[in-house]
């Protein structure tokens, strides 16, 4: 069993609070995504854990015992890197039998040799093992790296933003793949990213970062449909949602409180303008190949939302705008209904 | 912009290259041939060697190279001529010129004193310049810069300026003309340069190697040890040439400070000249073979070298 508890945890790089009183439980065999825009503390999260930095205050426990202040070769932790990820000067066979070479393994060659292998197989790397880790594609170091961390079999997996260095096509199949791997392993893994589809894809729970502090965590969906702010709405959902002010199209039997109205597609109705009412203009319309985004002017607003590829509306119509059941936001950002304390 | 002028601008005519190569052969030579003529010099006989005008083509003869290795008196022809056969061809070039053989002379021990000296002082400065770069460039060090600077400053005295306090200091503390007094004052002067060097070596060695391998249950020190020393090998490599370079050349304080035992091949090929005459092919000839370890050393490692130079722009 592999649980991390992270208790009221703080660390601050001088002027600058990274980490502010962070609490987070991630359970045994829980795939768990940390969200958030570049200086929300994602990455100093998993260093704290991962022992690459001492926490200012608060507890950090990893299977019940208190790892606060032990270094990082005691925590028993994987971490994948963002880049320079393999030892530049080995092999593929020498960087995955790096960690267990490591002081207080005492494996036998024979067993280093068959996990390497094993290894190998699962990241589908077996057929590079002899290349050196210079000489592989972005796609392939980055197997490697994530092997490097499964070779060991640690108590827990930490990746920093693994994918982000990968073309479009391989970061598809490598999703897929840690998220195979991961069930295969039963692994507690902790993700960074900033990518919302790496995020909505592999997670358990998806938790949003901002500022250092952790604004809501919940599964894929909840985030999605239940975001506690605008600002977690906003990290989900493509194109992003809209954020338009109470009165802009009619919007008859939202709560009085709510000032904000978060209007993704589905929460939106538009259909050409009949008998001179009209709400707004169609203003472009964006072809991106896989999607259709339709670009609305109401009220001197731009509105973006998906339109099917056959869309009998083009650049000019007049068109009416209703919602339907949108999230709604009060004066502080906070939703209304629902989730929110 | 049409392609074929954009792609001139990179890819060389071949009148350029012409000019470039003329350029480039020109300065060879220009650099080469003092090389050379103290080459030539080390392989003519005396009287050839101060010839008036100067002598391109002559007769070679390794007679300097006899006289740099020997000791030699005069003696009468009778004597000579009572002698048994000469046994070598050092004997009898000796001989015609009426002295006779009287030992092996101190170049040898000079040259060992230099090998030993500058190895020593190169490895010492490398090994403490490296640890200090590897301490400043990944710890949180109190007043780095300014230590970094004081380093540096070192280096800013002239060394003539510290000679006299120097050589006050090595002979109270009986380092005058020792090995160990000279390994010690070249390794002073060398890891300020070596800890600038290795520092910027190092800190182009992203953390996240030693990171990974402190996740992956090392040390710091095994991490350093297994993944930033093997990383760090241009560049140390870099930094024990340009060390190497000054201790092996270094005149001034091992004239002063050395002048027996511990005394290098700088200080002592000079004093050649005075034994039996200007003899100059001698002087030439432990010239000749005082440049050859760093030739080698600098042939050998010339890649790094170049890397060094560039200070690790050129990277893969």
């Amino acid at each position: 069993m592999a649980e991390i508890i992270l208790s009221s945890v703080s660390k601050r790089f001088g002027d600058s609070e990274a980490v502010r009183g962070l609490d987070l439980t991630i359970a045994h065999g829980e795939f768990v995504v940390l969200l958030g825009p570049t200086g929300a503390g994602k990455t100093t999260t998993l260093r704290l854990i991962a022992g690459l930095e001492r926490a200012d205050s608060g507890t950090i426990r990893i299977d019940g015992a208190d790892v606060t202040a032990l270094p990082p070769s005691a925590r028993d932790t994987a971490f994948v890197f963002q880049q320079y990820s393999l030892y530049p000067h080995l092999s593929v066979y020498e960087n995955l039998a790096f960690p267990l070479k490591a002081p207080g393994q005492n494996l036998s060659k024979a067993e280093i040799d068959l996990r390497v292998r094993a290894t190998a197989k699962l990241v589908r790397i077996d057929h590079k093992l002899e290349s050196r880790a210079t000489r592989l594609s972005g796609g392939e170091m980055q197997r490697v790296a994530i092997g490097r961390a499964l070779v060991r079999q640690p108590s827990i997996y930490l990746m920093d933003e693994p994918l982000s260095s990968l073309d479009a096509k391989l970061r598809a199949d490598m999703r897929l793949e840690l998220k195979r791997i991961q069930r295969e392993l039963d692994a507690t893994l902790l993700y960074v990213t900033h990518d919302q589809i790496e995020a909505m894809t592999m997670a358990d729970r998806i938790g949003i970062l901002k500022d250092g502090e952790l604004v809501q965590i919940g599964t894929p969906r909840e985030i999605y449909t239940a975001p506690r702010n605008i600002h977690v709405a906003g990290r989900l959902g493509q194109p992003s949602i809209n954020l338009l002010p109470r009165g802009l199209i009619p919007d008859a039997g939202l709560p009085d409180a709510a000032r904000t109205v978060g209007a993704r597609t589905e929460h939106l109705h538009i259909e050409q303008a009949s008998n001179g009412s009209a709400d707004g203009t169609v203003d472009w319309i964006e072809h991106l190949g896989d999607q259709t985004h339709l670009h609305v002017i109401a009220g001197g607003r731009k509105l973006i939302t998906l339109a099917p590829p056959d869309t009998a509306l083009s650049s000019g119509d007049r068109v009416t705008i209703r919602y339907r059941d949108p999230l709604c936001f009060d004066g502080n950002g906070d939703r209304l209904g629902g989730g929110a304390q | 912009m049409s392609l074929t002028t954009a792609h001139s601008v990179v890819a060389p005519t071949p009148l350029s290259k012409r000019i470039a190569g003329t350029i480039v052969i020109l300065y060879a030579l220009v650099s080469i041939v003092p090389l050379l003529w103290i080459f030539a010099t080390s392989i003519k006989t005396p009287p050839d060697s101060i010839a008036y005008p100067p002598k391109v083509i002559f007769e070679p003869s390794a007679e300097g190279y006899c006289n740099l290795f020997t000791t030699r008196t005069r003696q009468t022809p009778e004597y000579i001529s009572s002698l048994p056969p000469a046994a070598n061809f050092c004997d009898e070039v000796t001989r015609k010129r009426n002295m006779v053989i009287a030992g092996p002379s101190n170049f040898l021990p000079r040259f060992v004193n230099s090998l030993v000296i500058a190895f020593g002082s190169t490895f010492c400065a490398v090994f403490l310049g490296t640890l200090a770069a590897y301490g400043f460039s990944r710890f949180k060090v109190p007043l780095a810069d300014d230590l970094l600077f004081f380093i540096l400053s070192t280096r800013m005295m002239p060394p003539i300026a510290v000679a006299v306090p120097i050589y006050l200091m090595y002979r109270e503390l009986g380092l005058s003309d020792s090995a160990l007094g000279m390994i010690l004052l070249y390794t002073a002067v060398n890891v300020s340069l070596a800890v600038w060097l290795l520092k910027g070596f190092i800190d182009e060695i992203p953390r996240e190697y030693e990171e990974a391998a402190m996740i992956d249950g090392y040390s710091r020190l095994q991490s350093f040890w297994r993944v930033v020393l093997p990383q760090a090998t241009t560049g140390i490599a870099a930094t024990a040439i340009f060390c190497l370079i000054f201790a092996w050349n270094e005149y001034a304080f091992a004239a002063l400070l050395t002048s027996g035992t511990a005394q290098t091949a700088p200080p002592f090929i000079p004093t050649i000249i005075g034994e039996g005459g200007q003899d100059w092919p001698a002087v030439a000839a432990g010239t000749t073979i005082f440049l050859i370890p760093i030739l080698v050393f600098t042939v050998l490692l010339r890649k790094q070298l170049l890397r060094g130079i560039t200070f690790g722009a050129v990277r893969k």
